[in-house]
């Protein structure tokens, strides 16, 4: 078994006396998707920004390529490989789709503090920003300003901006939601390449996709991680059944 | 070409213009209130850096025009009783010439930006505007108790510093150097605008979250963007004590932070511009108002409330559109 890229061993964090993070532990290995489930509220959200960076866990670790990351700030993480996308599109929405895509090819230069060339006539992070735009199929919305995109679009967007930092993993919170049947389809083909190259953390509540892509799953209720594993295993759990997939049937 | 662009040109058109049709008529009254407008535009120009691009609302911009003006006092004052500002660990002796005076106010300046932002930008909103208003408050109250450059009376000096090659106490001459200053301040904020730097800066005014997961950290932008702004505003501080020959506390008020602030929305934040309608306008109003009441600030607060209430773009938003240009 290869070493996991990415292993997050106990981590606990509460918000009063709500436990969103119970000492939960996953990795995430080389050229797999590990889908992480559950239902709204369940702390999986919660759970990325504690391994992006922007929220400390009260007692656990994250380790990352082999190194202790806990400590380190959201930016630090970044620029060791971390390629997230957030749920809550968090995207410059004055700017350009483009605009949008240089920056992340900038910051993965990281040389922004230079102030005299204009950044938007820079060859080199304009065909980064272009390739990674044109993956996600935002090549004709390059002029678009951000926000006028449909939500959709941001989803894009969001991923095609981690795709120019060329990170180590993915962490990707719920980037189909509001993508549409079509978008789904082209986005799941293209995390289906990706993964390949750079594995993939995914949270997503599209249950067709995390069973048609996911290499492993994990199911986390109440901030507790009550099952993992293969496709066919968590399909086929009892538990699971009941508390997750069950409520997602009469909903 | 975008209706930016030109009213860009009109402007500068304009501020070039007004001053020579003065020059010719025999009007040095205008001249200087020409140049008057051009200083504030510059001390907008700056805080508007803060303001506009790095959305950072400094109410404390003051400290740094009060900052030129007292560096441009200092050094003339010893310069004009042949003493030197200090003798120990090493000799600094005053000076006349303005280059000198202005590189010592932008270095400085970009000093005490650094000192204020290390400390205030570790806060956000109302925090940070009451911190920076108090740091300029604490420069205020330390050059009224500073007798030896004159208190709370300020400083004379009997002639403006010397620029090489021109006769600096003639009106359209002192006017050229303030135009010229202002072209390459706004050429500077211009390229600032375009670089990565300008773009980095943006895009973490917007969005933090952003920002920092492209790997780059905020305070350092803001850092740098606060010390590029209180450079700017510094400068024009050492122009405006040098139009008026006299520096005062009154340059580290509040009520001028307050006013660096109204050219800025006055005009339209986040316009590289901006300011500098905003001062003309500012100017233009003091002028016309205030030869109508003593209450001239009244109508002022009128009409910026109207501007922030129905304008939110200020006199650019209202004339060239409320979109910003991306190239
Ligand atoms: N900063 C916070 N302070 C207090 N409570 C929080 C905070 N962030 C999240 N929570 C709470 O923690 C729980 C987990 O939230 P989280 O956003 O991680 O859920 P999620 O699994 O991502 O849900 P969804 O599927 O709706 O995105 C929720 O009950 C939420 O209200
Ligand atoms: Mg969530």
């Amino acid at each position: 078994m290869t070493d996991p890229i990415l292993d997050i061993r106990g981590i606990s964090k509460s918000f009063g006396a709500l436990k969103a993070s119970n000492n939960i532990s996953l990795d995430l290995r080389p050229g797999e998707i590990h889908a992480l489930i559950g239902p709204n509220g369940a702390g999986k959200s919660t759970l990325i920004k504690q391994i992006a960076g922007g929220l400390r866990p009260d007692s656990g670790s994250v380790y990352f390529d082999g190194q202790d990351i806990t400590d380190l700030s959201t930016a630090a993480r970044a620029r060791l490989g971390m390629g997230r996308t957030f749920q809550v599109s968090s995207l410059a929405m004055e700017y350009t789709v483009l605009q949008n895509a240089v920056l992340g090819a900038l910051g993965n230069r990281g040389d922004i503090f230079r102030f005299f060339r204009p950044v938007m006539k820079d060859a080199d992070l304009l065909a980064t920003a272009s390739e990674a735009l044109e993956m996600v199929g935002l090549e004709d919305f390059k002029s678009s300003v951000t926000s006028e995109l449909s939500h959709g679009q941001r989803r894009q967007l969001e991923v095609a901006v981690a795709l120019t930092l060329s990170p180590k993993v993915f962490l990707m919170d719920e980037p189909m939601a509001g993508l549409g049947t079509e978008g789904s389809h082209r986005l799941m083909g293209f995390l289906g390449e990706l993964k390949h190259k750079t594995p993939i953390l995914l949270v997503e509540h599209d249950m067709d996709a995390v069973f048609t892509l996911a290499d492993r799953i994990s199911v986390l209720v109440y901030g507790e991680i009550i099952a993992s594993g293969s496709v066919d295993e968590i399909r086929g759990n009892p538990i699971v059944r009941s508390a997750y997939l069950g409520e997602e049937a009469e909903t | 070409m975008r209706k930016e662009t030109i009213c860009n040109a009109a402007l500068l058109f304009g501020l070039l213009a007004f001053p020579l049709w003065a020059w010719v008529t025999d009007e040095p009254f205008l001249i200087t209130l020409t140049t008057r407008a051009i200083v504030f535009a510059i001390a907008g120009v700056g805080l508007n850096f803060a303001l506009g691009f790095g959305g950072l609302v400094s109410l404390g911009h003051a400290a740094f025009f009060g900052l030129g003006g007292y560096v441009m006092g200092v050094l003339a004052f010893h310069a004009q009783t042949y003493t030197s500002v200090m003798d120990w660990p090493f000799v600094i002796s005053g000076t006349k010439s303005m280059p000198i005076i202005w590189l010592v106010t932008i270095i400085l300046s970009a000093v005490l930006a650094v000192g204020i932002g290390a400390l205030s930008l570790r806060t956000s909103g109302v925090y940070f505007i009451m911190i920076t208003l108090a740091f300029a408050q604490m420069l205020f109250y330390f050059t009224i108790s500073w007798s030896t450059y004159g208190g709370e009376d300020g400083l004379s000096i009997y002639v403006r510093n010397g620029f090489p090659g021109l006769n600096t106490m003639d009106p359209i001459q002192y006017y050229a150097i303030c135009y010229v200053v202002l072209l390459m301040v706004l050429a500077f904020v211009f390229a600032l605008s375009r670089s990565s730097f300008g773009l980095a800066l943006g895009a973490s005014r917007q969005n933090e979250d952003r920002i920092q997961a492209v790997g780059q950290v905020p305070f350092r932008l803001y850092l740098t963007a606060f010390a590029i702004s209180g450079a700017i505003t510094g400068l024009s501080g050492a122009l405006f004590a040098d139009l008026n020959r006299f520096v005062s506390p009154t340059m580290f008020s509040w009520q001028t932070s307050g006013e660096i602030m109204v050219f800025v929305i006055l005009g339209g934040v986040g316009r590289v511009f901006g300011p500098v309608a905003g001062a003309v306008l500012f100017i233009v109003l003091e002028h016309l108002l205030g030869g109508l009441s003593e209450f001239w600030h009244i109508y002022l607060g009128a009409i910026l409330l109207g501007v922030v209430l129905f304008a939110r773009g200020g006199l650019y938003g209202l004339i060239a559109g409320r979109e910003v240009a991306h190239d």
